[in-house]
């Protein structure tokens, strides 16, 4: 598995996603989970996946990262009709899922957090080691290209800040040969100021020509880093356009179901205009 | 998982930066982090605390008699120290893991009586004796592990039902052999003398150290390289810091937590054979209630009792602690008894520091 990204920046509409859906529905028993979702994501370019509460966000990512597996439609990787069995086939393919909960262990370095599971080794037989110093170098390395300092490579993940640490995760995945990026609402535990620095890596990773697919229920982060923005609700695909056929205002009426959102708008306006009259 | 992105050092840097946008603006150094000092550094280590409360114990007892601190005090409490180090550092991996061994202690008379049956009654040459008994201790250790892993239960309840499963073996089965609680006269077995050398003898006289201290430096020394220098250690560190994300990165935590268990009972065995080989004989009571002893080395070495940290160097400490505290009670002329009174005082102080450093190193968000 190569690390080396050679796409260039940006993306053209023509080429093949790199990941794409097509018609894909979920079940769980009875309930439609998914129904009928078509979503692509090439190079070098941000799909957003926005959905209020129970739209199946989390369904469509556990389909993406090969946790769930589909009951209808395709899932394709660069053009290739694909089934996952596991979140590892899916690593296997170059797509790498940055889960809300942070993979990453509290306690443990930087540099020992950053090469869990893929440690750097020198020497042969017993003498078969850990080759620290060029883990921490590489590690130092990767993440000052996400604008990251780390002084201390040893300082545990901890004591990290949650968008460090979404970094280091981010880092971690683009390092490791990911073309395709899946964030699982990677701004929702964190602050305002935090937020913009994970959009920050957001659109970084994209700059370096992954294909990043953006989960949020929030699409004040969503658009100013989305090329392209899709919306769940209850299951269903009810949105799907591209950067310049839509505002902002737009789209945050159309998550919220629109129409609906105008209705409520007017009656809140009406009680507070009737408040004074009354008393 | 074998191949690696770039393995040699000095590798290129693994992305290319294509029309990578002007870098973010960096804050020249970031002034909220304070300069590491070389001293903070080593307050990090795991193993500070049992450090210094070792020195302090050795200065205290040799304050009360000074044969403490010459070659052949030392030589006694290094006897006790090692038996219960050795084991220690296998039971602290296990706790850096994230899991716990209540079987270790009570598995040092099972190992010691099973030799013992097997060189006695069956008649067999000692080293075959030995490499039976070492197998039946990874079966355990795999057993423990396995029904740890799949039942997703506490390692504690698990692992308390095989103390008593081998306390009642060691019983039952050592009366229904010699209708005695103890098996003895292993001398009389073949082999004996060559095994009883390298397993039970001792070195350097006049002063007659035992030759399990230079076990337990041998065993510390490769758990510390193992925690510090090995892929397994990563994953030791990263099955017992947060297992979900350790499984989600790649690392095989089954395994890991299985081969902790099963190294666990290797190692008690281990020092089981150590000394019914030194004494030839074995009782059948033999190690019950020992397993708190390397709890207790491995915590007050800094290990925490919820996984993810720790080291051997410190469990070994830990140990030596113990050892000063049996054999200095005993030379500074007081009642015994006394040393459970320590042993309890020494594990709680050590709670409370440790239970200060994780705050300190979690950093107290998420």
């Amino acid at each position: 598995m190569s690390t080396e990204t050679n796409q260039t920046a940006q993306q053209g509409d023509g080429k093949t996603p790199l990941l794409e859906v097509r018609h894909v529905s979920k079940y769980f028993g009875n309930v439609v989970a998914l129904n009928d979702i078509s979503v692509g994501v090439s190079a070098g370019e941000v799909t957003c996946v926005l959905g209020d509460n129970g739209a199946g966000k989390s369904t469509f990512i556990k389909i993406l990262s090969g946790v769930h597996r589909h009951d209808e439609g395709e899932l394709l990787v660069d053009g290739e009709d694909t089934h996952f069995n596991s979140p590892r086939e899916a690593k296997e393919r170059g797509i790498a899922t940055v889960f809300q909960d942070l993979a990453t262990v509290p306690l443990m370095s930087i540099w020992r957090n950053f090469f869990l599971g893929s440690e750097p080794t020198k020497g042969a037989g017993p003498l078969r080691r850990v080759d620290v110093r060029w883990a921490q170098h590489t590690m130092v390395g990767e993440l000052k290209k996400m604008g990251i300092d780390v002084r201390d490579p040893d300082q545990p993940v901890g004591t990290l800040s949650g968008g460090e640490r979404q970094a280091v995760s981010i880092a971690r995945a683009v390092y490791f040969g990911a073309k395709v990026l899946i964030l699982d609402e990677p701004t929702s535990a964190l602050g305002v100021k935090q937020s913009g620095v994970v959009l920050r890596y957001v659109a970084q990773a994209r700059d370096r020509g992954l294909g990043v697919i953006f989960i949020s229920h929030n699409p004040h982060h969503a658009y100013p880093v989305g090329d392209r923005f899709v919306i769940l609700n209850r299951g269903r695909l009810v949105g799907d356009s591209r950067k310049g056929e839509i505002s902002r205002d737009e789209l945050i009426k159309a998550m919220s179901g629109g129409a609906e959102l105008e209705a409520l708008e007017h009656e809140i306006e009406r009680v507070l205009d009737d408040a004074p009259a009354s008393g | 998982m074998d191949k690696q992105p770039m393995a040699s050092s000095g590798g290129a840097p693994a992305t290319t930066s294509t029309g990578v946008a002007p870098p973010p603006p960096t804050p020249a150094g970031d002034e909220r982090l304070a300069q590491i000092s070389p001293m903070a550094r080593i307050l990090r280590r795991p193993e500070i605390g049992a450090l210094l409360a070792a020195i302090v114990v050795a200065i205290f007892f040799w304050t009360q008699n000074s044969l403490f601190l010459k070659l052949d005090g030392i030589a006694n409490w290094t006897d006790v120290a090692s038996t219960i180090g050795i084991p220690a550092v296998a039971v602290a991996l296990l706790m850096i893991g994230g899991e716990f061994d209540l079987s270790a202690g009570v598995m040092t008379g099972s190992a010691g009586l099973m030799m013992g049956i097997l060189a006695t009654e069956v008649g067999m040459n000692i080293w075959l004796a030995i490499v039976l008994t070492m197998i039946a201790a990874g079966a355990v250790g795999f057993l423990n592990g396995y029904m740890v892993m799949k039942t997703k239960l506490p390692s504690f309840i698990v692992t308390l039902g095989t103390f008593f499963i081998l306390q009642g073996v060691n019983l039952g089965v050592t009366k229904a052999i010699t209708n005695q609680v103890s098996v003895s006269n292993i001398d009389l077995a073949s082999g004996y003398s060559s095994a009883q050398k390298i397993f039970g003898g001792n070195f350097w006289s006049p002063h007659d150290f035992q030759i399990t201290v230079l076990w337990w430096i041998a065993v510390t020394a490769i758990g510390t390289w193992v925690l510090a220098r090995t892929r397994v250690g990563n994953w030791i560190f990263g099955v017992g810091g947060d297992a979900n994300a350790a499984r989600n990165v790649g690392v095989p935590v089954m395994q890991v937590k299985i081969g902790l268990f099963m190294t666990t009972s290797l190692v008690a065995a281990l020092t089981g054979i150590m000394i019914a080989l030194r004494l030839a004989s074995t009782q059948a009571g033999q190690g019950v209630g020992d397993e708190f002893q390397y709890i207790i080395a491995a915590v007050v070495g800094g290990c925490l009792l919820t996984g993810g940290y720790g080291s051997a160097v410190g469990a070994s400490l830990g140990a030596t602690i113990i050892g000063m505290a049996f054999i200095g009670i005993q030379f500074s002329g007081w009642n015994t008894d006394w040393r459970f009174l320590f042993l309890g005082v020494i594990l709680l102080v050590a709670v409370l520091v440790n239970n200060y450093i994780r705050k300190r190193a979690e950093g107290a968000r998420r």
